[in-house]
């Protein structure tokens, strides 16, 4: 700070309590709502603060499933999403780490025509071209599995961009150090630049893992076999039913269920995601 | 385009490459030509006859109601999620910066929305403004106003902007904050001894070099408005009432899995193409301006 100024750093938290109170409502009346019987929250006003039936809506949810999705139940929503988060994460990282590494260290034909394709992919979304990019995945018969679930989304040219910055901005004279000591491609990669990109490989995975959690229009497009429906898409599903037969207790019980996983990622990772979040966008 | 050229090898490269080009060529590069492709047929809706027609499909789209209907659609509410957001988040980045004590419990607070997927937000305000039992719904009935976006197009077009907005806060604010954390102390300090008051500072210095995440952002806010909130239509409003919601990506997967009219849905495909391909060229011309800044 420049110059003492009481009113203004009052003012600043002022401000800032206000954006909380903005911010965190529609979280707030969420859990109150999972934690009430569904009769309280059959007429307005609906309570706004917490009641007793935490265990039993959780619970509840977790191993009976809710309304029209009611076969299957949010644990396993809980699992399939887990799975698809991980393999997402994890197959971008190492598939984005080798090309990089490639397009870096190595001179071939078509290097540039490689780039620019793996560049393309910034330009075109799944939204955009959902209809051609189903047909694909129907015509390779991966509909309703987790291959179909995953695969389509690992190709990232983020981060091969990413890990291209980082490691043009290593020192050139380790990778020469490595060669002079006799060490190979792959041993220079396994044991020197894996290491000095960890930090970046965490950041990045915090990022890739809430990407993948929240991923909504793909796992409703490939998935009509319930056991792999994902919990983000399952919501909607659950509210698909005339306005007084929602289940609004369960559905916000599963609302927080999909909130809790990427927040406690955020907020125990909150400095490997800032960083993710501004490198994976530069 | 630089390099580090070290190692040489015949095979490895490709080796390492393969996946990454593998995936992209089946999924994206193979689909967006498809895309292109089918964009100039005609299909009838069970598939039994195609003709090729040219540019028809995007010459209907633009003489369609319905069509332009949704390009307006699209744009206010861009527009009026871009502006909430980034002026919000501005405001609370410009305090947090401010503030000493308890600036990291405020941090924590601002980030929560980042992580909530956007169909999750969507219905969490969708609750809020649930006409029967929603709390918001509640207090604006006590005040006398009417709240329904079952049957209000405006209503329901503020209800998606509000939620699209909130969720898109933390990430402005991560941005905000790094901006101004690299401000150097130096030139406020100068300004101050000039007896330059905060507000006089905050127009003069801070914001002007705050320019370049400014203008980074109103490109990924709106990339985000076009693309990423697909779930909190589909999950609340579903384009209506009245189509007062029915953004652009939203008529594509609806006319595309809904309507069955392959044809004009690739066609919508390829304009959402040309827009995202106007919005990266614009963000990598503002990179360029950031390394020379």
């Amino acid at each position: 700070m420049v110059e003492r100024q009481p009113a203004l750093t009052f003012l600043s938290h002022g401000v800032l309590w206000v954006g909380i109170v903005m911010l965190v409502p529609p979280v707030w009346i969420a859990f109150v709502a999972s934690t009430h019987p569904l009769d309280r929250l059959a007429h307005s006003p609906i309570p706004l603060l917490p009641g007793d039936q935490l265990w039993e809506n959780y619970s509840t949810a977790l191993s009976e499933g809710v309304g029209s999705a009611k076969r299957i139940p949010v644990r396993q929503m809980m699992t399939n999403s887990l799975i698809m988060a991980l393999v997402i994460s994890t197959g971008k990282i190492a598939i984005s780490i080798t090309s990089a590494f490639a397009i870096v260290y190595f001179r071939f034909p078509f290097r540039s025509a490689v780039f620019w394709i793996i560049f393309a992919t910034l330009m075109l979304p799944v939204e955009v071209r959902i209809v051609p990019t189903f047909k694909v995945v129907a015509q390779l018969g991966i509909l309703n599995s987790y291959v179909g679930l995953t695969l389509p989304l690992v190709a990232s040219a983020t981060a091969t961009f990413l890990f291209r910055q980082f490691f043009l901005s290593v020192p050139r004279e380790l990778a020469e150090a490595a060669q002079i000591d006799g060490a190979g491609p792959l041993r220079f990669f396994v044991s020197i630049l894996l290491p000095l990109s960890r930090t970046n490989i965490a950041a990045l995975f915090v990022i890739l893992f809430i990407f993948g959690w929240n991923q909504y229009l793909w796992p409703l497009l490939i998935t009509t076999d319930e056991s792999y429906s994902t919990i983000v898409m399952s919501i909607q599903r659950m509210t698909t039913v005339a306005d007084a037969d929602v289940k609004w207790h369960l559905v916000m019980a599963t609302a927080m269920l999909a909130i809790i996983p990427p927040t406690c990622v955020v907020l125990i990772l909150q400095r490997l995601f800032v960083k993710g979040l501004i490198e994976v966008e530069k | 385009m630089e390099s580090q050229y070290i190692f040489r090898g015949r095979v490895l490269p490709y080796i390492l490459v393969a996946p990454q080009l593998a995936i992209t060529l089946v999924f994206f590069v193979w689909p967006a030509s498809q895309a292109l492709y089918q964009s100039l047929l005609i299909e009838d809706a069970f598939g039994l006859s195609t003709e090729f027609v040219w540019l028809e499909n995007f010459t209907a789209l633009f003489q369609n109601d319905d069509y332009l209907n949704s390009f307006r659609v699209t744009i206010t509410f861009s527009a009026g999620t871009t502006m909430l957001s980034i002026g919000s988040s501005l405001l609370l980045a410009v305090c947090a910066d401010r503030v000493i004590r308890g600036a990291s419990g405020y941090k924590m607070m601002l980030l929560l929305p980042y992580a909530i997927a956007p169909v999750v937000a969507g219905i969490l305000w969708w609750f809020l403004f649930n006409p029967n039992i929603g709390i918001l719904a509640y207090f604006l009935s006590r005040l006398d106003y009417e709240w329904n976006h079952y049957v209000n197009g405006t209503h329901a077009l503020w209800l998606v902007t509000m939620a699209a907005a909130w969720k898109h806060v933390s990430y402005n604010f991560v941005f905000f904050l790094a901006g101004l954390q690299a401000i150097p102390r130096s030139l406020i300090e100068a300004a101050a001894i000039d007896g330059a008051g905060p507000f006089r500072r905050f127009w003069r210095i801070t914001f002007p070099l705050l320019g370049p995440t400014t203008f980074f952002l109103l490109v990924m806010n709106v990339v985000y408005a076009f693309f990423d909130t697909f779930g909190i239509i589909h999950a609340t409003t579903s384009g209506g009432p009245a189509r007062s919601t029915e953004i652009l990506v939203y008529k594509v997967y609806k006319d595309g899995f809904v309507g069955f009219d392959l044809g004009s849905s690739a066609a919508q495909s390829v304009i959402l193409m040309a827009v995202v391909i106007v919005l990266t060229i614009f963000q990598f011309r503002f990179i360029e301006r950031r390394v020379f800044y």
